[in-house]
């Protein structure tokens, strides 16, 4: 018997105005795989996660997540999901146990359990020391391991990532991948994530597939796409370069470049 | 850590709605609906609060306001006896007034936090977490109110020092509390949907600009309704401030009666914040799209 999928997507559009921002995209992710989807800015990777994550409605399409339609019933996908936004989602104006000691309430862990589980996180994304401190003053790199902390308080079966190491210096970058890396090691959980970096999707994802204006472009594990396109010392960068025509500059509105820089500068 | 057992999904899969005030896996339910909604509700405050301890100055400058209407304006206008104010002084006439203004205020720009949280990141968590919208938007609202009673205290300081005839009976105190808060969550939960709807800094602070003045002059707040030209009574009657201002006036001096005029102004504002939070949930997940 085949595996039911624990993302599933049939031709999923959302359009914006005219413009679709995602054109007919289907996929499947299967339980316990770390999924990436690659793009350049504006292809429609954090549209499709929006949806996925239940805060965008598609325009036409199938989108279901541990088996719940995201727009039909959206609170039992919330419930079983673990969400790290793009931007800066912490706050800044609580500490990093306060932050936490939140989604422990809303999530519904059970009254024993927050405070231990609250703690239980901190520790395993190595911010024990920083508990107490206001989340402003933490540094880039902290404040990405709190909100996976945070993502992950309740154990969802699915987290979601959208571009989680953008703006982090490459030792914060590699502390963040190695934590996700344990992540998963030691509960089996499903994670998506975006990235236009090559380098993580390819040590860190065991599949990804390249979007490109709105659509996929390709879809296997970082070695099938390389055997794909042939050639001696092939690099994803180089699979990239081939599905998307060298596009790694191109979308992006204003306010997305402003939003990106902010967060850049934020995390720097 | 070990994989997770699902939890209720039973109730789960009665769930169809995505934006209403309680989901129908909650109308279900309704008992533990209510109590849940109140819990997370309540987490909302609880966060709200730990900002301001964490950073209170916010709270003291907002001090400012009340004390220049009182000491400035209401010093002079209680000389002159301009207003006609039935018998009591204009401080003590007022004194309601500028507490209701100042919880206005601080609610009518709470909004702004929205587009600002918005911009970071911190709505998304938020909404994809499965907490009732409703409830993030009534504990936005309460959490004005705990902002508010921040500014009670320092009108009634103010008072004190006056010479206002305040009433210190403790179920005056309370009625006044809760006249606070809902008029906070009136107010807050209007910014919010202004915010949900114009979506950027820019264009909030210009329309709560346009709004605050008009809230705040077309009420009772520092004069009756019965000077005013009639267009502008129509307008007063309408607008939730005044039935904020007439029950606090009720219960903020002494020698204030309980009527039931005071059920009416609660009654009045409580349908209104009651409505106000159901739109609100409705547009707050607008906001991060």
């Amino acid at each position: 018997m085949q595996k039911q999928p624990i993302v599933e997507v049939r031709d999923l559009v959302k359009l914006f105005g005219e413009h679709a921002v995602v054109d007919h995209v289907s996929f499947a992710v299967e339980p316990g795989e770390v999924f990436g989807l690659l793009g350049p800015n504006g292809a429609g990777k954090s549209t499709t996660i929006k949806i996925l994550t239940t805060l965008l409605p598609p325009t036409s399409g199938y989108a279901a997540v541990v088996g719940f339609d995201v727009t039909k019933q959206p609170m039992p996908v919330r419930r079983r999901i673990g969400y790290v936004p793009q931007a800066l989602s912490a706050d800044g104006n609580l500490t990093g146990y306060e932050n936490l000691l939140v989604f422990a309430r809303l999530y519904d862990l059970p009254r024993e359990e927050r405070v231990p589980k609250a703690h239980e996180a901190l520790k395993f994304m190595g911010l024990q020391d920083a508990a107490d401190k206001l989340v402003r003053n933490y540094s880039g790199g902290m404040i990405r391991r709190l909100e996976v902390a945070q993502a992950m308080l309740h154990q969802p079966e699915v987290l979601f990532l959208d571009e989680p190491t953008v703006g982090l210096d490459p030792v914060a970058r590699k502390a963040v991948w190695e934590h996700l890396e344990q992540l998963r090691k030691q509960s089996g959980m499903t994670i998506f994530l975006t990235t236009h970096y090559m380098e993580e999707a390819d040590s860190l994802c065991d599949r990804v597939a390249i979007m490109h204006l709105g659509k996929i472009m390709a879809i296997g594990s970082p070695v099938e796409l390389k055997a794909s396109i042939g050639g001696d010392e092939t690099t994803l960068d180089d699979v990239f370069t081939h599905y998307t025509g060298n596009m790694l500059e191109s979308g992006g509105s204003y306010r997305d470049t402003a939003h990106t820089r902010r967060t850049a500068r934020r995390l720097g | 850590m070990t994989q997770r057992t699902p939890a209720a999904p039973q109730d789960d899969l009665a769930n169809t709605t995505q934006i209403g005030v309680l989901s129908s896996e909650e109308r279900a339910n309704p008992i533990a609906a209510i109590a849940s909604f109140m819990e997370k509700t309540f987490t909302i405050v609880w966060l709200e609060v730990r900002k301001i301890r964490h950073d209170p100055t916010d709270i003291i400058t907002r001090a400012v306001q009340p004390a220049l209407w009182l000491l400035i304006f209401g010093e002079v206008f209680t000389r002159i006896r301009a207003i006609p104010t039935g018998g009591e002084s204009y401080l003590d006439f007022m004194a309601p007034g500028i507490l209701a203004q100042s919880v206005l205020f601080i609610a009518i720009f709470s909004g702004i936090a929205i587009i600002w949280e918005r911009d970071l990141g911190i709505i998304h968590k938020f909404l994809t977490s499965p907490t009732p919208r409703g409830a993030l938007v009534l504990g936005k609202g309460l959490a004005a109110g705990v902002r508010g009673l921040a500014q009670a205290l320092i009108v009634y300081v103010l008072a004190l020092l006056l010479g206002v005839h305040m009433n210190w009976n403790p179920l005056a105190l309370l009625g006044v509390v809760i006249i606070v808060m809902l008029g906070a969550t009136c107010f807050a939960t209007f910014s919010l949907i202004i915010a949900c709807l114009v979506k950027t800094r820019e264009r909030f602070m210009g329309i709560g600009q346009v709004l605050t003045m008009p809230l705040f002059f077309a009420s009772n707040a520092i004069y009756p309704i019965a000077i005013m030209p009639t267009w502008l009574q129509v307008i007063a009657v309408c607008n939730p401030l005044t039935y904020e201002v007439y029950a606090l006036r009720s219960l903020m001096l002494a020698g204030g009666t309980i009527t039931s005029g005071l059920i009416v102004d609660f009654a009045v504002m409580l349908v209104t914040a009651i409505v106000l939070v159901i739109i609100g949930a409705k547009l707050y997940p607008r906001v991060a799209m």
